[in-house]
């Protein structure tokens, strides 16, 4: 489960999260994916790549 | 005072504004960052969670998913007549899964349609085998003053508008100049360097620096009294309705002034 909201912004991150993983997992480069959801600032996409699935 | 749209779409709107002081756009900046209201799920009653999240870290997932707000269908709880929760300033959710599945945000039951999660897809909870959970969710209007899952825009800023002085004929070495620049600010034309799309240099100064050896030809600096003002919003409201809101409060504000002076002069 990743966080609902970026720790700095406080962006709606989690709702992209399933398509990110899905795609990544594909063999999609993680750049590209996250400015295709429109994830376009760092503290958002710091969220997305370093997220370790824990709950 | 003179007002530019620079971009805008469902949740972020970017514009100049022209002839103002600091001190008023970033009266409007607090205001839209802490003072509109928005719906937020502020109470949780946990019937059941077998899941192996705990119910606090569940009740904070909840609190955080924002919720299409309508400002005009309900109050601030402290404005309402009822003693608590009435359906005049909270709107109820129920959610109640099995296992095994993720629960998403659009498995949230409302009791008012107009009033539902911004995002389908936020996952709340994972239920394994024969899990189950049941809870009853209670979203009330708030300020982002108290809690941040009020907030209704997320990224609020402004920023000087950059001003980039070239002095003609000066720069040597156009080329270098041109790939030294990080937002590709700066080009070309008729064999000198000019600089286009102002607003988009972070006024980093690696030109200026770079400039040192040619006499120091380009300076970087603010347009006075000019600003680019971003506005973010967690999809709850639209940017233009809170700027719009915004702006009623900082006035509802200076009319409360205007009628202390109004009684006091009778």
């Amino acid at each position: 489960m990743l966080l609902v909201r970026c720790f700095t912004c406080g962006k709606v991150i989690s709702a992209s999260f399933d398509e990110f993983k899905e795609r990544t997992e594909n063999g999609e480069d993680p750049g590209a994916v996250l400015d295709d959801l429109g994830i376009t600032k760092y503290c958002c996409r710091r969220m997305f790549i370093s997220h370790v699935d824990v709950w | 005072m003179n007002i530019e749209l620079i971009e805008k779409d469902k949740e972020r709107v970017v514009f100049t504004v022209e002839g103002v002081d600091d001190t008023f756009i970033n009266t409007i900046r607090r205001i839209c960052l802490v003072e509109i209201p928005t719906l937020a799920i502020e109470d949780v009653n946990i019937f059941k969670n077998d899941a192996k999240m705990f119910d606090e870290v569940l009740a904070h997932r909840l609190g955080l998913i924002p919720l299409t707000t309508d400002l005009d269908a309900y109050v601030m709880p402290s404005d309402c007549d009822c003693e608590s929760n009435c359906s005049n300033c909270s709107v109820s959710f129920l959610l109640k899964e099995k296992g095994p599945k993720i629960v998403y945000s659009k498995d949230l039951k409302s009791d008012d349609p107009a009033v539902k999660p911004v995002y389908d897809t936020i996952p709340i909870v994972r239920l394994r085998e024969n899990e189950e959970i049941e809870l009853e969710a209670i979203a009330q209007l708030g300020l982002g003053s108290e809690h941040a899952k009020w907030q209704a825009t997320t990224t609020c800023g402004y920023k000087y508008y950059p001003k980039v002085t070239i002095e003609p004929g000066k720069c040597s070495d156009l080329e270098e100049y041109v790939e030294s620049c990080p937002r590709n600010v700066l080009k070309i034309e008729n064999d000198d360097l000019v600089a286009e799309n102002v607003d988009k240099c972070s006024t980093c100064r690696t030109c200026e620096r770079l400039s040192e050896k040619d006499d120091d030809a380009i300076t970087i600096g603010f347009e006075e009294g000019k600003y680019i003002f971003k506005l973010e919003t967690d999809g709850s409201l639209e940017p233009f309705e809170v700027l719009t809101l915004a702006c009623d409060i900082l006035s509802d504000k200076a009319d409360n002034i205007k009628n202390f002076v109004m009684n006091e002069e009778e």
